[in-house]
């Protein structure tokens, strides 16, 4: 039955305007929480406000939960939804230098559109500077198109590396985030800052 | 009283663990219409082509990544999945943000620093952020977020580096936040 795409249940403008939709819920979603203010979002590295660490795990678990249980009901195959590659080292790579753009910015891509979809200045400073990052990537691509395409190790899941069922994975990372979800609160009130 | 609570109420947030739950109905919602999840950064990158394709076509026919990207997004990168659902957030971001009185022109930052220097952070920054999304092929949204929630090593990693290194900097730039 799912993915409705692939199964042709659905035409390829439909699923352009049901993008759109999937887009303003994101946005409605993120915004809403607070991923709006780059404050919030740069309050868990410093513990005052561990709202994304909530929010992200709280949706990643959601979504985990939710394609397993479609999976098991015959709702999804599994097997047509999209999974990332995993090139070992870009992959650790380019997330070491978004974690800086992250501490430095306040921001990551989609919460910057969010941020600037209600004025935030700073936000729009920062998605200026995604085009010049993306940009300088493309200009310079050969420089490190070798380590870009470098340690390919296929379209890996994480359980199968550990060698664990889907469900038992996930039932960790359920354990794990509720305990980081326990230091949180511990943290937020242990170093409170100031609504600015 | 009722109604100064309902004001008070309306500039607040969602509750997390709701936003967060809500957040992944409508990944499991990709996945299931698109077989995809969210992304963010893959349309900055099919904007940018677009703009390099027509300022500067002979450079584009020659250079090795629009050569690529040509070959793997076709000749419209524009009419893409991710551009369609960018468009969506900016559109969700301002409907919750007008609902809850939070639309506000303003450059956010703590009161210990200049809004000159949060501005010059957040430009380097976004640079950055650009930059690593390209390399590690999707940000926040796109290899984190929805490569965890279909299992993927991929995803994993792009969550561990991400969140790793921005605790481990923190110290560094404590003074734009604390």
């Amino acid at each position: 039955m799912g993915p409705l795409i692939t199964y042709e249940l659905i035409s390829q403008d439909t699923n352009f305007l049901l993008a759109f939709i999937i887009g303003i819920g994101f946005g409605f979603v993120l915004e809403s929480s607070g991923f709006s203010s780059s404050r919030k979002l740069a309050g868990i590295f410093y513990g005052y406000d561990a709202v994304v660490l909530k929010v992200f795990f709280t949706a990643a678990i959601t979504a985990m939960l939710g394609l397993l249980f479609f999976s098991l009901f015959d709702w999804i195959d599994l097997d047509l939804v999209y999974v990332n590659p995993t090139y070992l080292y870009s992959a650790i790579g380019g997330g070491v230098i978004m974690g800086a753009g992250f501490i430095m910015g306040g921001y990551c891509p989609g919460t910057s559109f969010c941020g600037a979809s209600i004025g935030k200045i700073d936000a729009f400073v920062f998605i200026f500077g995604l085009f010049i990052g993306v940009l300088l990537f493309s200009e310079g691509y050969p420089l490190w198109e070798k380590f870009f395409n470098a340690q390919f190790l296929g379209y890996p899941k994480i359980s199968t590396v550990l060698g664990l069922s889907d469900g038992i994975f996930a039932f960790g990372v359920i354990l794990v985030a509720l305990g980081m979800f326990w230091v949180a609160d511990w943290a937020e009130k242990k170093f409170p800052q100031p609504e600015y | 009283m009722a109604i100064q609570e309902q004001i008070l109420k309306k500039t607040k947030y969602l509750n997390p663990y709701l936003g967060g739950v809500l957040l992944g109905l409508v990944l499991l919602a990709a996945n299931f219409v698109s077989g995809r999840g969210l992304g963010a950064s893959g349309a900055i990158k099919s904007t940018l082509v677009t703009v390099v394709n027509a300022v500067a076509p002979n450079h584009a026919e020659n250079a090795k990544f629009y050569q690529e990207e040509a070959i793997s997004h076709g000749e419209k990168p524009l009419k893409s999945w991710l551009v369609f659902e960018m468009m969506g957030v900016v559109v969700g971001g301002f409907l919750s943000g007008s609902l809850a009185g939070r639309l506000k022109l303003k450059v956010e930052h703590s009161p210990k620093i200049t809004s000159k220097r949060r501005l010059a952070f957040a430009l380097a920054g976004g640079i950055l952020f650009g930059f690593g999304s390209q390399l590690g092929r999707g940000c926040t949204s796109g290899s984190a977020l929805s490569g965890m929630a279909v299992i993927s090593l991929g995803g994993f990693i792009s969550m561990a580096a991400i969140f790793g290194t921005a605790f481990a900097l923190a110290y560094f730039f404590r003074k734009n936040w604390i």
